[in-house]
């Protein structure tokens, strides 16, 4: 009836939940760099684990899901936190996703725009690098939420900014490219932008979880 | 005795009036968070407000008694039946009632009817219990919750586990909660009819219950009934209302509940204060709602957010004024019509001679005994088997649900492995099925390449031949006509009848939707109109259509000009475009 056994395991498994979204977002910032500086094996690596870890995490969120609901754990919060958990999964699924566009679409990205890219790419992962903890924090800590998740919404700003930069470089400032190779570009810099857009509406959701938990 | 019990009729409505309206302060809120069922918690609050009732009632029926001592049956049940109409309105009706401020209004209207000198002393310790109670209550849950917050941040369990151990504490509080409120409103139930308890006593063994017991037992089971003829849906609907609060929050309203009920009815700490020369608390019930509320009003101060909205406050506070006034008018109306129509004796004066002056203290413990050691052990240990027996199957019939769940799981998994095999393969015969048509095709095309060069290569020889011949030929009449001949022969070799016919057929084979369109829509085209709609459809200029027809390209523009009037086309259309989107 209090289900300790259960609790217990629901609280690892959504431990190692967190843990492979925090990998995948690593990877995926690896990947980007390795696909930029043309380290095409290490580029292969990155795509394998990363899609290995989407994998396990959705296995992860239905364990979760199935625990959650076969042991009447949290009626009243579940819903909350299986929303939470569907929205950090899509964040591992979209790098994921993302990470397979550059190797079946293969874009060509000028050198000049390789380290505004890898700058897009690690402020996009560090949105979700700071949601990570958030997240883990409503669990124990509902109180420092908040004061966690102005980070994730300062690197989804930041990020827009450069993304909308380097868009304008690449319509704007590089005659040489084609029509055809501008818009690939756009679509590839809206590729790791989305990354911290999702991680934003991941926090919007966790910021109301955390105001319903207060005490 | 069956007399007795069915005067205290009206008195055991009220106490399941006040079953139904005061088990949702108990587990409305527990049940509306689902942290436990309506079953388990409607169980643990039945069991513990009987035993409340029945083993620390005493207290406040003995306050409630000396209110107003109704040693008349009739009037009894005509104040209690008084109440409990003035509880039913108010519940129909959706105001906030508190069944003591109902018994006790009704106890006043009996006591001016008859014009009996009020203990104004006692009254007052009933309107400032009726005060304080929820001060107390907000004072103690603001406490709680204080600590409890405390508590909760530097202890940082995760929310999986603190929310199996709020469903302890809930449980807990639920069981504590359900005590006081049996201990404490149970005077309100059969405190009027102290006078009627039985004179006998029930052993059990390793404890017994005397006459008043007995009637707090039954009491507490009136309560029970209350409780149960509320379903679910409508503790969840109550929940929803006024307390529908966090699980952290529900802990501390109910142990504030239960704590403040405890005060009021306890009368051993109580004795204990009386004894330390402290002030005790006096034991009066009071309303599990309005401690509820004051505990939540209380909870909201801490928060800086107001749980609960004026207009639940205002219908409270209307509550408290019109229950007891409400009830006090209606025993008054009661009474004097018992009195008027029924030349029932209920002044004080005729009174004095059916009154006999109850000794509660004597009314336990007399005979006849009821031994209930042997029945007792019987029934807790059949209780005991039939329970293992269920936790027995149900533990089987669970086992077997996994089993079966698994294996339908199993099932599903291998019928899915099975479609996907079987699509697999299809797709796979598809996929040879194309490569052996393309292999046919190209297969025939090698063939058509090899006899064509073969046809080419004979023709060739024949014209040859027929060139040396012309040659070696001295009459010269002869050499031009041989020549004219070759001529003819290579002009008929020109018209490449063999291609075209080849042409065609490809042109259906590829456009086979088209020309089974054509057919079916004009059946009356000829073969050439037919030869010349394929050709247009494959966008083929006059020029190019003349050269394959073998016809003049004015003889093209005709066959056109034929083909649109028989497709019966308006002028402003062209037949191009017409083909094309046929």
């Amino acid at each position: 009836m209090f289900n300790f056994k259960h609790a217990k395991k629901s609280i690892d498994i959504i431990e190692q939940f967190l843990s492979l979204i925090d990998q995948g977002s690593l990877i995926f910032k690896d990947g980007v760099k390795n696909y930029l500086q043309g380290n095409h094996e290490n580029f292969q690596d990155n795509l394998k684990t990363l899609s290995n870890l989407s994998s396990e995490a959705d296995i992860k969120k239905r364990e979760i899901e199935n625990i959650l609901y076969t042991q009447s754990l949290m009626p009243q919060l579940r819903g909350d936190i299986l929303n939470l958990l569907e929205e950090l999964n899509n964040i591992i699924d979209l790098a994921k996703t993302n990470l397979f566009e550059f190797d079946v679409e293969v874009p060509f990205i000028p050198s000049e725009l390789n380290q505004d890219l890898i700058k897009l790419t690690e402020l996009s992962v560090l949105a979700i690098d700071s949601l990570i903890p958030a997240a883990r924090d409503y669990f124990v800590n509902p109180d420092s939420v908040k004061e966690k998740l102005h980070r994730v919404y300062l690197y989804e700003k930041e990020t827009d900014k450069l993304a909308s930069s380097i868009k304008r470089r690449v319509f704007q400032t590089i005659p040489q490219l084609k029509l055809s190779e501008k818009f690939h570009l756009r679509y590839f810099t809206l590729h790791i932008e989305i990354l911290s857009d999702v991680a934003k509406n991941a926090a919007d959701l966790l910021s109301i979880m955390a105001l319903k938990r207060a005490i | 005795m069956t007399f007795a019990l069915l005067y205290i009729v009206s008195g055991l409505y009220l106490g399941s009036l006040l079953g139904t309206n005061d088990s949702v302060n108990v587990f409305g809120s527990t049940v509306n968070l689902k942290m436990l069922n309506f079953k388990t918690a409607a169980f643990i609050a039945s069991l513990f407000i009987i035993l409340g009732a029945v083993f620390q009632g005493e207290g406040t029926t003995q306050t409630i008694h000396s209110l107003g001592n109704i040693s008349e049956p009739v009037i009894a049940f005509s104040v209690a039946l008084c109440a409990a109409l003035v509880v039913l309105i108010m519940i129909k009706i959706k105001l906030p009632v508190s069944t003591s401020q109902a018994i006790v209004g009704g106890m006043m209207g009996w006591s001016i009817f008859i014009h009996a000198t009020t203990d104004w002393n006692l009254l007052s310790k009933f309107i400032l219990s009726w005060i304080f109670a929820p001060i107390i209550g907000m004072i103690v849950g603001i406490l709680f919750f204080i600590s409890m917050r405390w508590f909760l941040k530097r202890s940082r369990i995760h929310l999986i586990k603190l929310n199996s151990y709020l469903r302890i504490a809930m449980i807990f509080a639920i069981a504590f909660a359900a005590f006081g409120l049996g201990a404490n409103n149970i005077g309100n139930v059969v405190g009027i009819f102290l006078n009627l308890s039985p004179d006998m006593y029930i052993d059990f063994g390793f404890f017994s219950i005397g006459g008043i017991q007995i009637l707090f037992l039954i009491g507490g089971i009136s309560i029970v009934i209350g409780v149960y003829s509320y379903n679910w849906q409508s503790v969840s609907d109550k929940g929803n209302g006024i307390l529908s609060l966090a699980p952290e929050t529900t802990v501390v309203v109910l142990a504030a509940q239960a704590v403040v009920l405890f005060l009021f009815s306890s009368s051993w700490l109580s004795n204990l204060l009386s004894s330390s020369g402290l002030p005790s608390f006096p034991l009066v019930p009071v309303s599990s709602t309005q401690i509820a509320l004051g505990a939540v009003i209380g909870i909201g101060f801490v928060k800086g957010a107001r749980e609960i909205e004026a207009k639940t406050l205002a219908g409270i506070g209307l509550g408290w004024i019109t229950a007891p006034i409400g009830a006090g008018l209606l025993t008054y109306f009661i009474l004097f019509i018992i009195h008027t129509v029924f030349q029932f004796p209920v002044s004080h004066e005729n009174l004095q001679t059916v009154i006999k002056q109850p000794e509660i203290q004597n009314l336990a413990y007399h005979t006849p005994k009821l031994n209930m050691v042997l029945p007792g052990i019987l029934f807790l240990s059949s209780i005991m088997i039939l329970t293992l027996i269920y936790l027995f199957f149900r533990q089987q019939k669970l086992r077997l649900k996994a089993e079966k769940d698994i294996l339908l799981q199993q099932n599903q998994l291998f019928q899915s492995e099975k479609a996907m095999n079987e699509l697999e393969m299809r797709t796979f015969a598809i996929e040879n099925e194309s490569l052996n048509l393309k292999l046919q095709a190209k297969r025939k095309e090698f063939m058509d390449i090899a006899l064509n060069i073969s046809e080419q290569i004979s023709f060739l020889e024949k014209i040859s031949s027929g060139i040396n011949d012309a040659i070696k030929t001295t009459d010269n009449e002869e050499r031009i006509h041989r020549l004219t001949k070759l001529s003819l022969i290579i002009k008929q070799k020109m018209s490449f009848p063999q291609e075209k016919k080849e042409f065609y057929l490809q042109i259906e084979e590829i456009h086979k939707d088209f020309h089974l369109k054509l057919k079916t829509s004009f059946p009356d085209l000829t073969n050439l109109e037919k030869r010349l709609a394929g050709l247009l459809r494959l966008n083929l200029s006059t020029k190019e259509i003349s050269t394959l027809l073998n016809i003049s390209p004015k003889s093209v523009e005709v066959a056109r000009y034929r083909l649109k009037k028989k497709m019966n086309l308006d002028k402003d259309k062209t037949l191009n475009n017409f083909i094309n989107n046929l």
